[in-house]
């Protein structure tokens, strides 16, 4: 019998639960790798993305945290389930299959977290007054996230399973190295009951990009871990206009229950004692 | 704006109702894709708002919701001068006289929906009382629906005196007449209803209520506009156009106005000819203007309801 022809496959951005090319056409070739072509997302992709989580962002906070919980399991599953095919793209060394090993877990781990942040994060605050205050932990809204490119399948992992687990929704700008372990996660997140909009991973130039994403003011939040160096003034100038929370980890966000601090607001609720 | 009324059969006569569906849609699809210029794009939404009918026509309505959408009308966003006021603010005949209190001297127009908004399915006599009583309680403008029901059972003389006797109880209002597009089954028929309208009288025909699914679109936009162009060069009477209904983000504002340009020419480029009937379409324009202006993404919390 002759072989089959090989299927190729046509590398696509997930925004808006829906896999697509650039809205511009546009394509790259990552360095080194002159056979494959990933799509070198436009600043119009990256409105629409920007758009969809915040359409998004209001029913994804409003799900049970026991129901997000489930999600961001879910994930981790789908992830487990094609760990060979994510440490061959990583490189297909051991060091790699470790690293697909701990984003399996990173997903687990703050799956854990949904219903017990409040608890750690929130207080009830000590008042001198017959009456309580409470300071409840809400997620921020839309986050803007620039992974570490030195780990492409846990940086994202690392930074984007804390916004989720918090009720925030995602923008992921992957950068332009050899992204495809960020596409597949797109396929996984498809598969995972994670509701469209909620997260969303464009490829592309991270120098051309972040200035929009930066200045976006419907973005509450940027994650500027793999921002370089020269253009980090700039995109926390941009960030300032909106007031947006600015944060970075490196080389990758540790499991802290403190990284999903970064994505929230505090809000205290006062409510009289019963005499 | 003068306009008489012409016999109906004259006007079906000489301008027979063969529209090609396919070349419709394409056309407008095509107008639709043009790339619009910085300069352009700052021109087109100055121009959406200023031709903008700020609408309210919910169960809900108070003189609250009537007041406050009546301040965005004005002062759409309150400290920024350069933004123009709305053209006129669209209500139920209830909330008329509220409105017109706010808007005196605004320079903004109340316009009034009537004719047993939104079915038109009530008796002739009371559909004029509605249109007498909503002028009187100050309507600049009277938004009526035809009936779709005396239409669709091939009744075209029946519709037709009805827009005559409601021009008649305008007084000096100004007449739109809403053919509800989507009750009409065709573009045939949305060509028809639009010459029986302004062969009637019709100082602006408009595509729909607002209150079915299926609402104003590019193509049967097209095919209205193009009524209008044939009646006015046979009979040099120019009508205005409003769609009305789904039309809610800035770049569909636009698309409306290229085809608008595309069609009827830049004099149809005025509040006094062209209308937008939209309920949440201002805030977006907005947006779009700060975006131009600043070169950043905006947000839609920046803006205030209603």
């Amino acid at each position: 019998m002759t072989p089959r022809l090989a299927v190729r496959k046509t590398y696509k951005m997930y925004i808006n639960g829906a896999f697509v090319r650039s809205e511009s056409g546009r394509s790259y070739r990552p360095e080194g790798n002159a056979d494959m072509n990933l799509p070198l997302g436009s600043r119009k992709d990256l409105r629409d993305a920007v758009r969809a989580a915040r359409q998004a962002q209001s029913k994804w906070a409003s799900l049970t945290a026991m129901n997000r919980g489930q999600i961001l399991y879910r994930i981790a599953e789908m992830v487990d389930a094609r760990r060979d095919e994510f440490q061959e793209m990583l490189g297909g060394k051991p060091r790699h299959a470790q690293e697909v090993e701990d984003t399996v877990t990173t997903f687990v781990w703050y799956a854990g977290w949904t219903d017990k942040f409040q608890a750690v994060l929130g207080t009830v605050d000590p008042v001198a007054g017959p009456y309580f205050t409470f300071t409840l932990p809400e997620p921020t809204g839309v986050v803007g996230i620039v992974p570490p490119p030195s780990h492409s399948l846990l940086g994202c992992a690392r930074h984007l399973a804390p916004v989720l687990a918090t009720g925030n929704t995602a923008v992921i700008l992957a950068g332009d190295a050899d992204t495809r372990p960020q596409l597949l996660l797109g396929e996984i997140l498809a598969t995972s009951d994670v509701p469209q909009g909620v997260a969303n991973i464009l490829t592309g130039s991270v120098k051309e990009l972040l200035p929009w994403l930066s200045a976006h003011m419907d973005v509450n939040a940027i994650d500027l871990s793999g921002c370089p160096e020269p253009l980090l003034a700039d995109a926390e100038r941009n960030a300032a206009e909106n007031v947006k929370r600015v944060y970075r980890f490196q080389p990758v966000a540790p499991l802290s229950p403190y990284v999903m601090a970064e994505a929230i607001e505090a809000k205290t609720v006062w409510h009289p004692l019963a005499r | 704006m003068v306009t008489t009324t012409l016999p109906l059969s004259d006007v079906l006569v000489a301008l027979p109702a063969r529209i090609d569906t396919v070349a419709a849609e394409e056309r407008a699809a095509a107008l639709a894709k043009r790339s619009i210029k910085k300069e352009s794009k700052l021109f087109a939404l100055d121009l959406a708002i200023r031709c903008m009918d700020l609408t309210t026509l919910e169960g809900a309505d108070t003189p609250g919701k009537v007041h406050s959408i009546c301040l965005k009308a004005m002062h759409p966003a309150p400290n920024d001068p350069a933004i123009p006021s709305v053209a006129a603010v669209c209500v139920y005949p209830s909330m008329v006289s509220h409105a017109k209190e706010v808007l005196k001297g605004s320079g903004v127009h109340v316009a009034s929906v009537a004719t047993s908004f939104p079915s038109g399915q009530s008796f002739r006599d009371i559909k004029i009382r509605e249109v007498e009583e909503a002028q009187r309680a100050g309507a600049d403008e009277i938004d009526m629906v035809i009936d779709r029901g005396a239409f669709l059972s091939g009744r075209l003389d029946e519709v037709y005196e009805e827009i005559v006797q409601v021009k008649e109880a305008c007084g000096s209002a100004h007449l739109k007449v809403i053919l509800e597009t989507a009750e009409l089954g065709s573009y045939d028929n949305i060509r028809k209803a639009s010459l029986i309208a302004l062969a009637a009288g019709a100082d602006f025909i408009k595509t729909s209520t607002g209150k079915l699914t299926q609402a104003a679109t590019l193509p049967i936009t097209l095919v209205m506009l193009e009524a209008i162009r044939d009646y006015a060069w046979k009979t040099g009477i120019r009508a205005g156009m409003k769609p009305a209904g789904g039309i809610k983000t800035a770049k569909q504002a636009i698309q409306y106005l290229v085809l608008l340009n595309e069609t009827l020419g830049s004099e149809w480029l005025t509040p006094a000819m062209f209308r937008l009937g939209a309920s949440s379409l201002l805030n977006d324009v907005l947006m779009q203007i700060e975006k131009e202006r600043t070169g950043s993404y905006f947000a839609a919390e920046y803006f205030s309801e209603a």
